[in-house]
């Protein structure tokens, strides 16, 4: 395989990881409902009770989702990880928080109260869902930093040697960028039509069903405000295409042309689309339809693919920087050497035999 | 104090503070994983066997099921401290990952594909599938929890091992970072396999006296003896397996640190002027004045073995064993010839010139002067091995702190003897003389107690022989290659400084959550 394509193809597995990852986050989502005033306590454990072996998948997940843009795209490691290091630290708090509190909220012995816990697993579905949400829309609208390869050989004690550089509020800066918090939150919302989706298709309870359906509602009306800002925002946004590897040029319409040309992109997001409205109209209208989880998450996850895509394919630079456009990452200029990528690709061979028996497990788990 | 300065302290203080906290989870995984799995597959061939007795079968399951939770609530910690590391690779060490990210990337990839979805897949089934899963299926998911965490171990050591001792790649002036050239060298590097091999080991022993020390409590307490004897019966075999080995792989770790770090080895051992026959020092105190190039004693008071660390480093009792002031001025004897390696002012030197030539090289290509490109190329090449002491301003910045290293090593082998004795003790005592743990002496029953401290004596074991492969190999990220000042993120020191105190704080809320959760399951156990 000739390198390019051995990059195009990382950046694909790396789109396939990220839109499982926004699928699984159902579980943030389920755990943000928690939330809700007029919860009673039945509900909360039978809520809980049906996401709570499910979060060390989306757990993994993330995992893996590091460290396989690390192995196949190091740069960009190094660059966000290191510049936006409040965001990524913040998501960090949560997650630490998060993988303690399915097993210890009732554990016996628990000095810190089940309500601690809660409130952990409460903040780790709100924050954890708005800020990778948000992190991703920068691969559109940019960030603060510079790149400086030459830095390299200078004076780490007197000029400083290190890469990349960012801005001083390290990513806290991006909070105030509407269109970055409006991806966020819309991806919040998703992850809670996705756990609503979820309740319904797992669990046996007339309350429940009720309850979920009411919230679906809400939650999908907000969701679908959102979803249109947020693709008016990405479809009229200028963005960069490539001239040589480390030289770019500013496009209008830089992510509908994108779309526009290419084809699969814009397939998997009219499918996407259309499976994820289609799953929330048929659930709201019927009180039987139970398995709109399959037409929201198949959806989702087509969204999240085409999202991936026309932010890496076609030339375009998937971590644009705003301080000095020349700095901007693409798929080519941040990935591992060839030898690596090839190496790691037979690695990947084996990944649908890992998907294999996670299926396989979790069918006789469920059954 | 300089910020730069400033923010690599954090950043390290900050590093190895979720490491050891990561560190406190990780080996009783690896450890208890494998006794519970052992105690699962008595119990399975129990309930296969249409023979056996049905209280023998319910007393194992009993067994395998009480250990099992208490790996459930240790395991849910490790993980939520292990993701900290993961994301700090590019938090903190910004430049790190761009530098060396092509080669270290990818094992920290294989383990999340592989070993972390094999473990929690199976971790899952190891809890709720007692009814879905067949008896048989029921057992190989357990070895196959245990076995993921061994694999996810595997691979973080490859990558650390690789830090240590970097193989199987070239340095590409044209991307400005380290290319690998050769999966299976960093894959299956001595190094790595010799990390492995003692790390794995001594989580055994680890997890073994883990079981032993619980165990010990209920023998001083009076209660659950019966089920006391059988865990024991089971762990201090896996432990004594273990003690064994960590201490013949800590023997080849040894024999590979001094090939491939000898700063580390002579800081393990305070070890300023080496000679022929050098001793080992079993156990001293540190003469805190003694500077690498003066004439004072190392070592306040001391207790030797003759030619022991020629012994344990070369394998030949007149080998020499080269101290810090002979690495610095370039000095050891192999194979009965002096001679001269290459001394720390002109690898600081050579450092140098291999960063200009880099420079050079990139100056070059902006003009595309071709010519100009190959030469720097060349001198780049031939210099390269030294290009991380360039970053250094004097020779004393390559020693390591002599103390952190000398007393944590000394500290490992110390109290690794002792468990070895205990193990093999024990193992005479729950088989052969049963009595023998009333024995008390002043009404305190001796072997309970011993057993019950035998957990902290482990733990401080695993803790300490992390500091020595870390800090002994300071200040280098990258050995030779890299060091830490070359290595972290531009962020400002205040940023990391509070970073710090709320993992800190998290964590230690968390380590207080579990051990009050532990202790609660074992004190109510019917
Ligand atoms: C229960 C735990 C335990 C026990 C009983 C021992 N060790 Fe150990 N040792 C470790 C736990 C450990 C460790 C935490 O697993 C380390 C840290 C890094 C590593 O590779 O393993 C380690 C590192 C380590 C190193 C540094 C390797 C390096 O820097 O690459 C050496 C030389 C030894 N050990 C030697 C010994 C010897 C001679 C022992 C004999 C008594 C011994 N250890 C017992
Ligand atoms: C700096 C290095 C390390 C990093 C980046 C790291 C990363 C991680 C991560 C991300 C997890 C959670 C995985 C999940 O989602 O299930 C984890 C867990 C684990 N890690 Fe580490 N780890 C490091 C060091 C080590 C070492 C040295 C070992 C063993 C020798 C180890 C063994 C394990 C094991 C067995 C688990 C399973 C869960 C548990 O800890 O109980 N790790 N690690
Ligand atoms: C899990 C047990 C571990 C412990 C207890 C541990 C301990 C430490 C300590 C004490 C330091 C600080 C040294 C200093 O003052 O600079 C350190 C630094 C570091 N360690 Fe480890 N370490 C562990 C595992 C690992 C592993 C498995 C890796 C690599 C995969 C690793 C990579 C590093 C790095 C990158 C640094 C920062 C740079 C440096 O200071 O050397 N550590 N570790």
């Amino acid at each position: 395989m000739t390198y390019e394509l051995l990059q195009e193809y990382w950046w694909f597995l790396i789109s396939v990881l990220g839109a499982l990852l926004v699928f699984l986050m159902f579980v943030q989502g389920g755990q943000s409902l928690l939330l809700q005033r007029d919860i009673s306590n039945r509900t909360r454990e039978l809520l809980l009770g049906s996401i709570a072996h499910r979060w060390e998948l989306t757990f993994t997940t993330l995992v893996t989702f590091g460290g396989a843009f690390f192995a196949s795209f190091p740069l960009f490691y190094s660059t966000s990880f290191g510049g936006a290091y409040w965001i990524w630290m913040i998501i960090l708090f949560t997650f630490i928080v998060q993988a303690v509190s399915y097993k210890y909220r009732n554990a016996d012995g628990n000095r810190m109260g089940r309500e601690t816990y809660d409130r952990f697993l409460i903040a780790n579905g709100i924050i954890a869902p708005v800020l990778l949400g948000g992190a991703v829309s920068t691969f559109y609208y940019g960030s603060d930093f510079t790149v400086q390869m030459d830095n390299l050989t200078k004076d780490p004690m007197t000029t400083g040697n290190v890469i990349s550089t960012w801005g001083q509020y390290h990513g806290l800066e991006l909070l105030l960028n509407w269109r970055v918090v409006c991806f966020g939150l819309m991806v919040f919302f998703m992850t809670r039509v996705q756990a609503l989706m979820w309740f319904i298709n797992r669990i046996d309870d007339e309350y429940i069903q009720k309850w979920c359906r009411r919230q679906t509602v809400i939650n999908g009306a907000v969701f679908l405000v959102l979803f249109l800002v947020c693709m008016y925002a990405l479809l009229t946004a200028t963005g960069l295409k490539t001239v040589d590897v480390h030289q770019f040029q500013i496009i209008r319409f830089r992510y509908l042309l994108n779309l526009i040309q290419i084809p699969a992109a814009m397939v998997a997001l009219l499918v996407g689309t259309l499976l994820v409205l289609g799953g929330l109209v048929r659930t709201v209208l019927s009180t039987e339809f139970r398995n709109g989880i399959w037409l929201t998450g198949t959806g989702s996850v087509l969204v999240v693919l085409a999202l991936f895509w026309i932010a890496g394919y076609n030339c375009t630079p998937y971590y644009p920087s705003c301080t000095d456009i020349n700095s901007s990452l693409t798929i080519y200029n941040s990935s591992s050497s060839q030898f690596t990528l090839e190496t790691m690709s037979y690695v990947s061979l084996a990944i649908p035999f890992v998907f294999a028996y996670i299926a396989w497990v979790w069918y006789k788990l469920v059954k | 104090m300089n910020d730069i300065v400033t923010t690599i302290d954090w950043s390290r203080a900050q590093f190895a503070m979720t490491a050891m906290y990561h560190w406190m989870f990780v080996p009783l995984t690896l450890g208890l994983g494998l006794v519970v799995a052992i105690m699962e597959t008595i119990y399975a061939r129990k309930k296969l066997d249409p023979k056996s007795a049905q209280a023998d079968i319910d007393e194992w399951l009993d067994i395998t099921k009480f250990w099992m939770r208490l790996f459930g609530i240790n395991f849910a910690i490790g993980v939520a401290t292990g993701i900290v590391l993961e994301f700090e690779f590019g938090t903190n060490w910004s430049n790190y990952s761009w530098f060396v990210g092509d080669i270290f990337g990818a094992p920290l990839a294989i383990e999340g594909i592989f070993a972390f979805f094999c473990e929690s897949t199976f971790f899952a089934v190891m809890f709720f599938g007692w009814e879905k899963f067949s008896v048989r299926q029921h057992c190989a998911a357990t070895w196959l929890t245990a076995f993921g965490a061994s694999l996810s171990a595997w691979w973080i050591l490859v990558a650390n091992s690789w830090m240590q001792h970097p193989v199987g790649m070239d340095f590409d002036p044209d991307q400005m970072r380290n290319v690998m050239t050769s999966f299976t060298d960093v894959a299956l590097s001595v190094t790595a396999v010799n990390k492995f091999c003692h790390v794995i080991t001594s989580s055994w022993a680890l997890g073994a006296c883990f079981v032993i020390s619980v165990c010990g409590w209920y023998l001083l307490k009076g209660r659950n003896t019966g089920f006391a004897f059988s865990s024991i019966k089971v762990a201090v075999i896996v432990g004594l397996v273990g003690i064994v080995g960590a201490m013949a792989t800590g023997d080849s770790s040894a024999v590979g640190v001094s090939q491939d770090q000898p700063m580390k080895l002579a800081a393990m051992e305070g070890l300023y002027e080496g000679r022929r026959g050098t001793d080992l020092v079993a156990f001293g105190i540190l003469n805190p004045s003694k500077k690498w190039n003066d004439d004072q004693d190392a070592m306040l008071m001391e207790i030797r073995l003759p030619k022991g660390l020629s012994i344990l480093s070369r394998h030949d009792p007149n080998a020499f064993v080269p101290g810090i002031k002979d690495i610095i001025e370039g000095r050891d004897i192999i194979d009965g010839k002096e001679v001269n390696t290459v001394n720390y002012n002109e690898r600081i030197l050579r450092g140098r010139i291999a960063q200009k030539a880099l420079r050079d090289y990139n100056q070059a290509r902006e003009c595309k002067d071709i010519v100009g490109m190959d030469k720097a190329r060349d001198k780049l090449a031939k210099h390269y091995k030294f290009f991380g002491y360039g970053y250094l301003s004097k020779a004393d910045d390559a020693i390591p702190s002599v103390s952190m290293t000398f007393y944590p090593f000394h500290i490992m082998v110390i109290l690794g003897s002792w468990m070895l004795v205990f193990l093999i003790a024990t193992v005479w005592i729950v088989f052969r003389r049963p009595r023998w743990t009333e024995y008390s002496i002043a009404g305190h029953p001796v072997f309970p107690w011993l057993a019950v401290i035998s957990a902290p004596i482990a733990w401080i074991c695993s803790q300490c022989g992390w500091i020595v492969a870390e800090l002994g190999r300071q200040p280098w990220v990258i050995q030779d290659i890299m060091p830490v000042q070359a290595a972290v993120s531009s962020v400002g020191s205040g940023n990391v400084k509070l970073t710090f105190f709320i993992f800190l704080f998290l964590f230690s809320c968390l380590l207080l959550a579990e051990i009050g959760i532990m202790l609660n399951q074992i004190r109510n156990k019917k």
